[in-house]
């Protein structure tokens, strides 16, 4: 039998080793992670200098689009500043449609297809690929290069833009949906094909029911993405107050920007706070 | 005695129902409810698709448009210029990544200010809070264009684009991980005489730590699909070649660069999935999927 003392020191060396090692594999992911930062500095021509070199000129242009306003005519110059609020509320209603429109499109057409791309519910081979390649190249290819081909096709517009935030929504939601499905449980499932539904049935009563709730918190949560993502596909024309905001920032209307953008993040808190509200109450019912 | 089902006559049923109603619907006040947020959402839905002009002719037309264009992207051609799409690719990855890492460092201190648990002055939270809201809900492309604006094309303005709108999301997350810590271990180094400092040190950081890298991981992977864009607007990147190659209608050429954005997308996301698991064991995606 060994001594406590030799216990205790074959411990010792132990733990040094196990120690040792980890402090080694850390090390080598540091290492790692040096070596991509210096890599991407490289690529990515950042330089940390002109970075803050760049400070004060990003200052200047901040205090630049500050609009004068001083408490003696606090009236007038807020009218100033939002100059035409009557057209730019009608192009933020237009943007909040966009993205409405864009979602529910995008949202039936992944509902219409992610039972096919879950594991547990597939048809066939075939089709259980094919709906998974539509949805990858659907939500990889970002919204704005589909608004730039749909602006071609379908002329400049909103109606190119809605069908672009739709595609790139039926490709997110779909994966999402098509997760969620794959976690469902199974057992109402084979009740219903022990009774013999056919497969649309059995979606239906067995899975819909399971799955509605997540489905309903996913969408509202991407109507609050899109309601972002309608906001910029009018810098390539695809409708919304992008257009506006793209004339702004480029012919450098200093005060108007802060305007458009003051206006588009109450737009985007308050449709935050409503989504977060319903999604409450939903989650409230289903408990 | 059991009732069998051929037991069951027009009159059983008629029976039961009359006893037992709201088994078979619901009451007429949850029903005419329901029929009204159906109606009006039948309503407010052709309203968008009136004022859009949705129609099935210019729905017809532009998908004939489309075809022409699908059939034109095929074959995807190289072009003369594969050296500079790798180069522009690789460098929206570079951006991708440094943007991240400043802004999970920057998120850092944000994220404690917008705790509950770190900071419990209700007004300062609100302002540090409505600060990170700000930050995210102006979305990339924007902020990327009014740097572009600021200190010029090029990648600086993609990556300062990325590290302010990230900084805003990372905030959010961060500062849900921490006021989702437990409270024990940040109560043991207080009533050991811990500093608010030495408190986060010890008693927080070690707890939200592993959630706050899934988190920046995950964020790099959406960057890497976000940045794809921003040179769009001139911000440096893969995107400037591809929306020149859409807009001089070079359809072979776009198509390749697309089928470019999609390998590296995959990689990236492979690669972020070795390094959670490496990192954090198998913990569940934390951010769910953004995308």
């Amino acid at each position: 039998m060994t001594s406590p003392s030799a216990v205790a020191l074959s411990f010792e060396t132990e733990f040094r080793a196990l120690g040792a090692r980890k402090r080694l594999v850390s090390l080598a992911y540091g290492a790692l992670f040096l070596l991509a930062l210096g890599l991407s500095t490289w690529v990515g021509e950042f330089d940390p200098l002109k970075l803050l070199r760049s400070l004060p000129r990003i200052h200047e242009y901040a205090v630049k689009t500050m609009p004068t306003l001083s408490m003696a005519t606090l009236w007038h110059d807020l009218n100033e500043w939002f100059y035409a609020p009557g057209k730019w509320l009608t192009l933020l209603w237009e943007t909040i449609l966009i993205a409405y429109t864009a979602t529910l499109l995008g949202t039936v057409g992944a509902l219409a297809l992610c039972f096919h791309a879950a594991q547990n519910l597939r048809r066939g081979t075939v089709s259980y690929w094919l709906v998974r390649r539509i949805f990858e190249v659907a939500r990889t290819i970002p919204d704005l290069v589909y608004a730039l081909i749909f602006v071609f096709a379908f002329g400049i517009g909103p109606l190119a833009g809605i069908l672009a935030i739709a595609v790139h929504t039926m490709g997110g939601s779909g994966k999402l949906f098509a997760e969620t499905v794959e976690n469902i449980d199974m057992k109402p499932v084979e009740g219903l094909r022990a009774t013999g539904a056919n497969w649309l049935q059995m979606v239906r009563y067995a899975v819909l029911p399971q799955v509605l709730p997540n489905f309903a918190t996913f969408t509202l949560w991407r109507f609050e993405i899109n309601v972002r993502t309608a906001s910029v596909i009018g810098f390539v024309g695809a409708g919304g107050i992008g257009q506006e905001l793209y004339t702004a920032i480029r012919m450098l209307y200093y005060e108007d920007i802060s305007a458009l953008l003051l206006l588009l993040v109450v737009t985007v808190m308050l449709i935050d706070v409503g989504c977060e509200k319903l999604r409450h109450g939903m989650i409230g019912k289903e408990h | 005695m059991r009732e069998l089902i051929s037991d069951i006559d027009a009159a059983a049923i008629a029976d039961t129902r009359a006893r037992y109603p709201l088994a078979f619907a619901a009451p007429l006040p949850v029903r005419l409810g329901r029929w009204g947020a159906w109606l009006a959402f039948v309503v407010f839905t052709a309203y968008c698709f009136w004022t859009f002009e949705v129609s099935p002719v210019r729905l017809w037309a532009g998908s004939g448009k489309l075809m022409e264009v699908a059939s034109h992207l095929f074959p995807p051609t190289v072009g003369e210029a594969f050296n500079d799409y790798l180069w522009a690719l690789l460098q929206t990855i570079a951006m991708a990544f440094i943007g991240t890492v400043i802004a999970s460092v920057l998120a850092l201190p944000l994220g404690l200010l917008c705790a509950r648990n770190v900071l419990p002055v209700r007004i300062a939270q609100f302002l540090f809070r409505r600060t990170s809201d700000t930050l995210r809900g102006i979305d990339q492309v924007i902020w990327a264009l009014i740097f572009v604006r600021a200190v010029g094309l090029g990648p600086l303005a993609g990556i300062l684009a990325i590290i302010i709108s990230d900084t805003g999301t990372l905030a959010k997350l961060y500062s849900e991980a921490i006021e989702n810590a437990e409270k024990k271990p940040v109560d043991g180094i207080r009533a050991c005489g811990g500093n608010a400092l030495q408190t986060i040190r010890f008693g927080i950081l070690p707890q939200v730590l592993p959630l706050m890298l899934s988190n920046a991981l995950y964020m790099f992977e959406s960057n890497t699909r976000s940045a794809t864009i921003l040179g769009i607007v001139g911000a440096g990147g893969i995107g400037f070649y591809l929306a020149d190659r859409i807009r001089t209608m070079l359809w072979e050429e776009a198509s390749f660069i697309m089928i470019m954005i999609l390998v590296a997308v995959y990689l990236i996301d492979w690669l972020s999935k070795l390094v959670r698991r490496r990192l954090i064991g198998a913990a569940p995606d934390t951010a769910g999927g953004l995308h």
